[in-house]
């Protein structure tokens, strides 16, 4: 059966013009990349509101502190490597330290990105921006969850972090689907006792496919789609690591910083050992290529998923 | 000049010598901090708060408010002391600048210090934030100005001339920058250490509108903002030619006093120096 395919980028596009109208206060600032971040639509919808910042990241972020300060709702967007590591100083002081209300709306996380290569294939963004205080980072799974992520950005104060990828991406939720997206929640989409499966972004379908293909095994897994990064739903991890007899992270990110990472600090702290297991980028660049054979080669295909929870079973 | 005129100016230069005792005061109290470009920025900022913008301490956030953004942030004393005479917050705060507890932080910051624009001290931020807050008020059809203080070797950063482009192409003629040209960095003279000049020319061919002036002279400087403020479609720059360490005689000009506060004997000897020159201009006619 074919999934339903929805770019969560065009999502982000269409909800910023909605929340245009709802927020007249919103505001829109892209780096010379509207056509592929999507601003662009919100830039013809309302042009005096959208402002072009040419290939100037810096300027774009301090600009955008800039607004803040005067009352605006400031959404930023360029590709996860620029908006994030190229700029990290503009948002450690202007954003994160001064507590302003600027949204950093990244497309282009993680490896999917594809053929592009390396220098555009950002595994670090989520440990770069979770580490910054009064910083909300966030990882939806498909075009709904994306809606619902924006609109929670705009109707709610200080400075936040959210990454997509750039493929089309599988909906997982129906469009009216999807009421609960709560800053600091996850969501169980698929329940089961044996093993959970703690995923974001992309990594939510993979883990899908891969309880579908356990299932036929009689392996029951829980599969939790994490997409509140920062501040984390840690009652839910908690949770997972009792009713559960291991837990597994899987996320487009590199191993070091990201999802798993917040999870085993948890795990660690909380004195609640179960099995554990992160899937990530191991500690290396990756390279061009198509998506899938990238998941393939890097492990993180729904096969490497459905192996490791074998391996944890035993 | 008319008789008002120099009754303000003497105002003005009386303040300045006041906000200059309260810098060697504090800088020589927390044992730490940067004198030379805090008494360089004097007069432009008492210039501002005292007598040209739109302010008003007993409302900070005042959405009509002019605003001054310390891009140079390491000149935090010269801020906080003109804040704090202007009565942002009480005077006694300084005494206690970068210590432990304390509301004044080393560098400004905007959450926790009433009228703290913009938190500063990673040098290059200031232009760019400067613009956001102009962009806002052409959005909001505003009348508020914005005024942003750069360092001269602070325009070394490339984000410098991407919020130099940025301002030009908005045509943010509501934005006046002030360049503290006063020639010096950390490792030495600004023209050895990474060429400036022509400045002039470089901020001209930006799109700016430039003016050159004394920057210790109080008529030059509330004439230049008042030009500046007048100016339609382009955002101007007010070049303010500047003595680092301006004020105190053994810092003028003296690379050494960039980080560098004063030991026990050079604080008396600036203070004296500092109610000399005082004396001096409450006796001038
Ligand atoms: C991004 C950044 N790099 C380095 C420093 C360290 N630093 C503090 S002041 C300064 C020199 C500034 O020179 P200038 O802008 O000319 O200031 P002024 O002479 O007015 O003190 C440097 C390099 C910094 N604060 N920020
Ligand atoms: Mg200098």
């Amino acid at each position: 059966m074919s999934k339903e395919m929805v770019n969560p980028r065009i999502a982000y596009g269409e909800t910023l013009i909605e929340l245009g109208k709802k927020h007249p206060n919103l505001v829109v600032l892209d780096a010379d990349l509207s056509k592929s971040t999507k601003t662009i639509m919100f830039a013809k919808k309302y042009p005096n509101r959208f402002f072009e910042m040419g290939i100037a990241e810096a300027n774009m972020i301090s600009t955008a502190a800039g607004l803040a300060s005067c009352g605006k709702i400031v959404f930023a967007s360029t590709f996860a490597v620029f908006a994030t590591g190229r700029v990290y100083d503009q948002i450690r002081m202007d954003v994160a330290y001064s507590n302003a209300n600027v949204k950093i709306f990244a497309t282009h996380g993680g490896i999917s990105v594809g053929k592009d290569g390396a220098s555009h294939q950002m595994i670090e963004d989520i440990a770069l921006m979770r580490v910054l205080p009064n910083m909300m980072v966030f990882a939806p799974s498909d075009a709904t969850q994306t809606r619902r992520i924006v609109e929670c950005m705009a109707s709610n104060y200080g400075p936040m972090y959210a990454r997509v990828g750039r493929a089309n991406a599988p909906l997982i939720y129906k469009k009216d689907d999807l009421k609960e997206v709560k800053i600091g929640k996850g969501i169980i989409i698929e329940d089961g006792d044996d093993i959970s499966i703690i995923a974001c972004g992309t990594m939510v379908d993979h883990a899908l496919d891969a309880r579908k293909l356990l299932l036929k095994e009689g392996i029951k897994t829980r599969v939790v789609d994490m997409y509140s990064i920062k501040p984390i739903d840690k009652k839910l991890i908690l949770k997972c690591a009792k009713e559960t007899n291991a837990i597994i992270t899987t996320e487009e990110h590199s191993i070091i910083g990201g999802l798993g990472s917040v999870v085993s600090e948890i795990l660690a702290e909380e004195e609640c050992p179960c099995k554990f297991k992160r899937m990530g980028i191991r500690d290396i660049f990756c390279e061009s290529g198509e998506p899938k054979d990238l998941f393939a080669k890097y492990g993180l295909s729904a096969n490497h998923v459905v192996k490791t929870v074998k391996k944890m079973m035993k | 000049m008319n008789s008002h005129d120099d009754e303000l100016i003497k105002k003005l230069n009386l303040t300045a010598v006041k906000i200059r005792k309260h810098i060697i005061e504090m800088l020589y109290r927390a044992k730490s901090g940067h004198p030379g470009g805090s008494l360089s920025a004097v007069d432009a900022i008492v210039t501002l708060y005292f007598h040209h913008m739109k302010h008003n301490p007993k409302k900070p956030g005042d959405p009509n408010r002019d605003r001054f953004i310390l891009s140079k942030g390491h000149a935090a004393p010269t801020l906080y002391a003109v804040l704090a005479e202007c009565g942002y917050f009480d005077l006694k705060e300084l005494k206690r600048l970068r210590e432990i507890n304390c509301m004044l932080q080393g560098h400004p910051v905007s959450q926790h210090i009433p009228g703290v624009e913009a938190s500063t001290g990673s040098l290059g931020h200031g232009l760019s934030f400067a613009n956001g807050a102009a962009l806002a008020g052409k959005l909001d059809k505003k009348k508020y100005n914005v005024y942003v203080m750069l360092g001269d070797g602070e325009t070394d950063e490339g984000q410098i001339w991407e919020a130099a482009s940025a301002a030009s192409h908005y045509k943010l003629d509501n934005l006046t920058g002030m360049l503290d040209r006063n020639f010096l960095q950390i490792d030495g003279h600004t023209e050895d250490v990474l060429r400036l000049e022509s400045v002039r020319e470089r901020w001209s061919s930006f799109g700016w509108n430039v003016i050159e002036i004394d920057g210790h002279d109080m008529q030059q400087i509330a004439n230049a903002f008042h030009g500046t403020d007048g100016h339609e479609k382009q955002p101007s720059m007010v070049i303010l030619n500047t003595v680092k360490g301006k004020g105190v005689s053994f810092m003028e000009n003296n690379v050494d006093f960039h980080g560098v506060p004063p030991n026990e004997l050079e604080y008396k000897i600036a203070m004296e120096e500092l109610d000399v020159l005082q004396r001096k201009l409450e006796d001038a006619q």
